[in-house]
């Protein structure tokens, strides 16, 4: 099957007045359509930024973006803004972590909704309201006709991201980026809006591309997983790969640190140590020398040269971005990562 | 919501029952002898006592307060010297010492000049201000954006009494293109109001625009920067739609507030225009009051400018629910 979204060497900055933030940096993956993305990292690791620039977003702003990405063949970079706007909301749209943040608190959801879809149709505003009123029918939102009269903070966090995949899907778009879905949302609603999200998946065919810090949202839902670390992505490959065979040791870090019912009670949880770094001055060589445990291993590498993205095996379709070797990356796998899974 | 006015028209009631006991209280320290002073220069004691009878200013403070009250609500009837009597019927504000009319009447002469003033420079620095204000936000960081900042910052800077004076000598004495400014009635020469009162609206309009200009300004960037904003990005509007459906709704809020406050001051009597421009209105008749230490004028027109903030602060608190769904389900 074609990749119906391919970002190629990816970069976007920020001037400002401390120097220029590199928050994304040669940055390339594929989707393919009813296909799933994870894209994984903390804050500040460039999703965001990567999400908003598959939409078109920083045009208009002092961001610089360069390389490109194609939607559909379609290099939503190199085009000017008043096209890019025709294609938002109908061929790539996005939702929100703060669904109460994201929509407008003096509008009702109705009329939100409709707006989206009046957009990109030519339709009266009473179709409209009939699409609005489908679209919360289909998101699973009780008695559609009464409550789209209903305002943003009337409705509960979890309707409110339902609400929000109903507006972004109102036009049908073929690519969905969900930025942190479920992150504001209690663990029961969390399950129901990533369910929801894999049945419209299923019934329109949309790639999505799904934006979280949550490994287990990406576990669950993901095709594919991207590692991204200060703006870089540090591995690369199918969920299956990235997560019963990490290759990174951020990817064992944040594997380790997740709480398990079946551990000891009493221990401590593995944390990553240090704070991820700022954008402005990246750590030379590798981002994550200086937080890395086995540097000891690899020597000065680490921290003079970047480590290049390259298969773990040659031909296999998991990259990883490190220093080690296959060889020294098994053996810590196997004896101090795998125990402590 | 029915709840909800009624608490605040019942709290306006009270504030307004405050403002007044508070003016008349005043009057009654201030070392002028009103009985004196309705009388004339030329008056003998006696007279002024008969006055003062007729005047129930022998009376004690809350009795009097509650006579003055009673007429307000009801009417009154004064003795006038010792034996015609006088019914001054509600609402009734008592009788200038200047000019024997009833204050009620006063007012009601002078409000049409006020409104005026008020209400044609309200249109006129709301168009100003606000679109001032979106050109700003939209091309923030640009010679227009700093030009007209800096002419709403010079403009709130200068004062009325110098503005339109130097507005009446270039437009009126100069040029000739207006004529003096003045008061004259809409319903019948409504091409000499208009022509009248262009210069009085000019100047608050330049005044108060400048205010409006800076807190569109302020509003629309701080709510560009919110998330809802970039989600109508998201869904494809164009910017037209975005900015002024979506931002410049979100920014309203505050200049609504702002302006109900203005205008509900300046019906109660815009002074120093009315001053400078010599226009007989509200302000003219307080100042001219004041002058003349014409106690019922003065505490007439406290009251009628306190009922038109309390009425706008209504209005406001109305306003704010129509257009913020979150106060209008509170």
């Amino acid at each position: 099957m074609s990749n119906f979204l391919e970002v190629k060497n990816l970069s976007v900055s920020f001037p400002t007045e401390d120097g220029v933030v590199r928050a994304v940096d040669n940055l390339s993956f594929t989707l393919e359509k009813g296909k799933t993305l994870g894209i994984v990292g903390e804050s500040g690791s460039g999703k965001s930024v990567t999400s908003l620039a598959i939409l078109g977003l920083h045009k208009g702003s002092s961001a610089e973006v360069s390389g490109q990405i194609l939607i559909d063949g379609q290099d939503i970079n190199a085009k000017p803004e008043t096209d890019v706007r025709l294609l938002r909301g109908k061929l790539m749209s996005m939702i929100f972590q703060d669904a109460l943040a994201a929509l407008h608190p003096y509008y009702t959801v109705g009329n939100q909704i409709a707006e989206a879809y009046l957009v990109h149709n030519k339709v009266s505003k009473s179709v409209a309201k009939k699409r609005a009123i489908e679209m919360l029918d289909r998101v699973g939102i009780p008695n559609p006709q009464k409550r789209i009269n209903d305002f943003p903070h009337q409705f509960s966090g979890g309707m409110r991201q339902r609400a929000m995949i109903a507006m972004a899907l109102s036009c049908n778009p073929s690519l969905l980026i969900a930025d942190e879905p479920t992150t504001a949302l209690d663990v029961t609603v969390q399950a129901q809006i990533i369910d929801l999200l894999r049945d419209l998946q299923k019934e329109f065919n949309t790639a999505i591309i799904l934006i979280t810090h949550d490994l287990g949202v990406v576990a669950e839902t993901a095709d594919d997983i991207l590692l991204m670390y200060a703006g870089k992505e540090i591995e690369y490959g199918t969920v299956r790969d990235v997560l019963q065979k990490p290759q990174h040791p951020y990817g064992w870090g944040l594997l380790t640190s997740i709480p398990r019912l079946t551990g000891d009670p009493n221990k401590s949880l593995a944390a990553i140590p240090g704070t991820p770094p700022s954008l402005i001055s990246v750590p030379s060589g590798c981002a994550f020398h200086p937080r890395c445990s086995y540097v000891s291993r690899v020597g000065t590498a680490c921290s003079a040269t970047i480590p290049e993205l390259l298969p773990v095996t040659s031909g296999a379709h998991h990259l990883v971005r490190c220093h080690l070797d296959a060889t020294a990356r098994e053996e810590i796998f196997k004896n101090q990562v795998g125990p402590n899974l | 919501m029915f709840n909800y006015l009624l608490r605040r028209i019942v709290s306006g009631i009270i504030v307004l029952g405050i403002v007044s006991a508070i003016v008349f209280g005043i009057f009654f320290i201030l070392p002028a002898d009103p009985a004196r002073l309705s009388c004339g220069k030329t008056c003998s004691e006696e007279q002024i006592v008969k006055i003062r009878h007729a005047l129930e200013l022998d009376q004690t403070l809350p009795i009097q307060y509650g006579r003055y009250l009673k007429g307000i609500f009801v009417g009154r009837t004064y003795l006038k010297g010792t034996t015609a009597e006088l019914h001054c019927s509600a609402p009734c504000l008592g009788y200038s010492f200047q000019t024997d009319q009833p204050v009620t009447q006063l007012l009601k002469d002078r409000l049409p000049a006020t409104a005026s003033i008020a209400f044609g420079a309200s249109i006129l620095w709301l168009l100003l201000g606000l679109s001032s204000g979106i050109i700003s936000a939209l091309r923030r960081g640009t010679w227009v954006d700093k030009f007209s900042q800096g002419v709403a910052l010079g403009a709130a800077s200068l004062q009325i009494y110098f503005v339109g004076l130097v507005l009446q000598f270039i437009f009126v004495n100069k040029l000739a293109w207006l004529p003096a400014p003045g008061y004259s009635s809409p319903l019948h020469y409504p091409v000499d109001w208009a022509k009248q009162m262009a210069l009085p609206w000019i100047t608050l309009a330049f005044l108060l625009s400048a205010i409006y200009s800076r807190l569109t300004r302020a509003g629309m960037i701080e709510i560009m920067g919110e998330d809802y904003v970039r989600t109508a990005r998201a869904k494809g509007l164009n910017n037209r739609t975005i900015n002024l459906k979506h931002v410049l709704r979100g920014a309203i809020t505050p200049i609504v507030t702002v302006f109900g406050l203005d205008l509900g001051g300046l019906l109660g009597g815009a002074v120093i225009t009315e001053y400078v421009f010599n226009i007989p209105g509200l302000g003219k008749l307080s100042t001219d009051a004041v002058a003349n230490l014409d106690l019922p004028v003065i505490t007439g027109t406290v009251i009628f400018s306190a009922f038109f903030i309390i009425v706008a602060n209504v209005l406001v608190d109305l306003l704010y629910a129509a257009l913020d769904p979150k106060v209008r389900i509170q």
